[in-house]
């Protein structure tokens, strides 16, 4: 054990850190333990042991595909298939790290459990949140993400098991989903103060949905977003009278 | 009791999905990191990806339907609840409770 944890005031500040990553992580723990739960309860009716709901939010940690995996499971799908369709589903996990590249300067085993733990609020958190004043940026990131998979672990494993015991009747809980990313992007306009891009997203998003593609809309509309934003800023370089 | 070997294959293979599309920026553009569209997509890209995901909660609604009505009541509430309150759990609580309410009640129905 490293000498300095035998120092009272390193003990205590330490306490105070995971103080304020506790506040700062409440709303995901909101949202964690509930959802974590849904999924344990509709895994355990699988009838695996839930010591494999548990699992999954260890080595997974992924809410969409991990709802999207009971299904697959049920259905006794390919491997291949499987690792194409959480690929897709994870994709978006593509552009959250581009957002995060020059902000992470972690190194070693701290980068691979960052990079690992990249779910939606974590990185949500991560690029609206900061450390409080003197605190190592690093040291932040690494407790918010153990935070985070800390309450879905906690929820997979504990609707994994309750869902042996009991039968739940909870209709409508679901909505603490989009609730979750709904206070997210009001956050994120708080910190941009721009509307533009709200209005584009909203746009692109419901047009994809309506006219596109109802199962590839996230994949599509994150695309379509990406080469807009691209194409605006193409057009503003070129010429510099744009507003 | 379906078979274990296969959940445990499933499991490895979801994990490896996943942290592939975590990894993939970092190994393959680590030395553009600074990079200012980079930068530009890291500032935009957020706000648009969080409105895109509350999109994408409703996937398989019908977004111009009566049947939406619930929906969009939870969403007004979570919208009134955070800009008076400014407290994300009671936004995320709050609205919740609204909409289940809402749809529990049938009020739209």
């Amino acid at each position: 054990m490293p000498l300095h944890f035998l120092n009272p005031s390193s003990l205590i500040m330490s306490v105070s850190l995971n103080q304020i990553v506790f506040k700062a992580t409440l709303p995901v723990m909101f949202g964690y333990i509930p959802l974590g739960m849904a999924f344990g309860v509709l895994f355990s009716e699988l009838g695996y042991h839930w010591l494999f709901a548990c699992a999954m939010g260890v080595f997974i940690f992924a809410g969409a595909a991990q709802f999207l995996a009971v299904g697959l499971l049920a259905n006794h799908a390919g491997l291949l298939e499987i690792f194409i369709t959480i690929f897709l589903l994870n994709s978006r996990h593509i552009f959250y790290g581009i957002s995060l590249l020059s902000s992470m300067k972690a190194k070693g085993w701290r980068r691979f459990y960052l990079i690992f733990g990249l779910t939606d609020e974590t990185f949500s958190l991560l690029t609206s949140t900061q450390p409080p004043e003197g605190m190592d940026k690093t040291d932040y990131q690494l407790r918010v993400t153990l935070f985070n998979q800390s309450y879905w672990v906690l929820g997979c494993t504990l609707g994994g098991w309750l869902g042996t015991q009991i039968s739940l009747s909870t209709a409508g809980i679901e909505f603490v989903l989009p609730a979750l990313f709904m206070v997210l992007a009001i956050e994120q306009y708080r910190h941009l103060r721009q509307a533009a891009p709200f209005a584009l997203a909203l746009l692109i998003g419901v047009g994809v949905l309506l006219f596109i593609s109802q199962d590839q809309m996230l994949l599509i509309s994150i695309l379509i977003s990406v080469a807009t934003l691209l194409l605006y800023k193409g057009g503003e370089r070129w010429n510099p009278y744009r507003i | 009791m379906e078979s274990v070997p296969y959940l445990i294959a499933v499991i490895a293979v979801m994990t490896a999905a996943t942290f592939l599309t975590r990894v993939l920026p970092f190994v393959l553009l680590y030395k553009v990191a600074d990079h200012p569209v980079l930068r530009y997509l890291g500032r935009y890209l957020p706000p648009v990806l969080m409105v895109l995901l509350v999109i994408y909660s409703f996937k398989g609604e019908d977004l111009i339907s009566r049947d939406f009505l619930p929906e969009l009541a939870g969403l007004f509430s979570v919208l009134v609840l955070h800009l008076t309150m400014r407290n994300a759990l009671v936004s995320i609580l709050g609205g919740t409770g609204c909409y289940m309410a809402v749809v529990q009640m049938g009020i739209f129905n």
